[in-house]
């Protein structure tokens, strides 16, 4: 440990921060440029407009469900490294995510993660417990409903489709990507 | 998380909004990405430093205070500071 270990984490964080830059590591501006895009342009938003898309076109589907990755590329989130994965609830089989190590998520598409996905208590009980993590968020599934938990890496990032709920045949794409919340992308929500 | 329990109860209300709770928490996720854009460290290496630090510092830290020590660790162990 050096002695800046004691400064409170504000000043802490402004020492290193100067000190990579005096070493020509980063800067200023592409500190502030970065989080001005992620404030921006990390939404879930980004996701739902996925799941509207695989909901209205097959051909689409298909593709999110066989490379993420190329899915989001082609609804112009591109440059993505996530290996993404696209995991479908239907009305037997549930989905949910998490990061057992970590914290790994699709910022891009999901935004920034909430804090109770970086908190210990989801982080371990998730895979040991999901039906009564689920209850938690008040999401109480049928017994007969299997879940699948899918524990995320820096090389493998997950997503759920969530089920089209029933009654919105008629909506159009832009209506039925504002019915996708970020909790039913992570599978902590049904829609 | 090691295969430990006794964490209590899901936190649901922390939302995420707004996403940091301080400026210098966004920070250290800036930090954080520019230091794997640059090749310093990639985001196992990262995760592992976290791991990494002593188990009462660990649990004692905040989310970010355990990135920005874990940095500071890997800043240190690379050489890349004069």
């Amino acid at each position: 440990m050096t002695g800046h270990d004691d400064l409170p984490v504000a000043a802490r964080t402004r020492q290193l921060e100067e000190r990579l830059i005096a070493a020509g590591l980063t800067s200023d501006d592409e500190i502030d440029e970065f989080l001005t895009r992620l404030y921006t342009k990390a939404s879930p938003v980004n996701g739902a407009r996925m799941v509207a898309r695989a909901w209205t076109d097959p051909r689409y589907r298909d593709l999110l469900l066989s490379d993420g990755d190329a899915g989001a590329a082609e609804m112009g989130f591109g440059d993505l490294t996530y290996g993404l994965r696209v995991v479908p609830n239907t009305g037997s089989a549930h989905n949910v995510i998490v990061c057992t190590l970590c914290s790994c998520y699709p910022v891009s598409l999901l935004g920034p993660s909430p804090g109770w996905y970086k908190s210990f208590a989801y982080r371990s009980r998730t895979v040991r417990e999901p039906r009564a993590v689920l209850a938690e968020f008040g999401l109480a599934l049928p017994p007969d409903t299997g879940i699948t938990v899918w524990d995320s890496t820096s090389e493998a990032r997950y997503m759920v489709l969530p089920a089209r709920p029933d009654g919105t045949g008629e909506l159009a794409e832009d209506d039925l990507a504002a019915l996708v919340t970020r909790n039913g992308l992570i599978g902590t929500a049904l829609l | 998380m090691g295969g430990q329990t006794g964490f209590g109860p899901v936190p649901v209300g922390e939302s995420g909004d707004p996403p940091f709770a301080a400026d210098w928490e966004a920070r250290v996720y800036a930090l954080a990405t520019m230091l794997r854009r640059r090749g310093v460290f990639n985001s196992d290496e990262l995760r592992n430093a976290i791991e990494r630090l002593p188990p009462d510092r660990y649990l004692a830290a905040s989310y970010y205070e355990r990135w920005l020590a874990a940095i500071e660790m890997l800043v240190r162990e690379k050489g890349v500071l004069p």
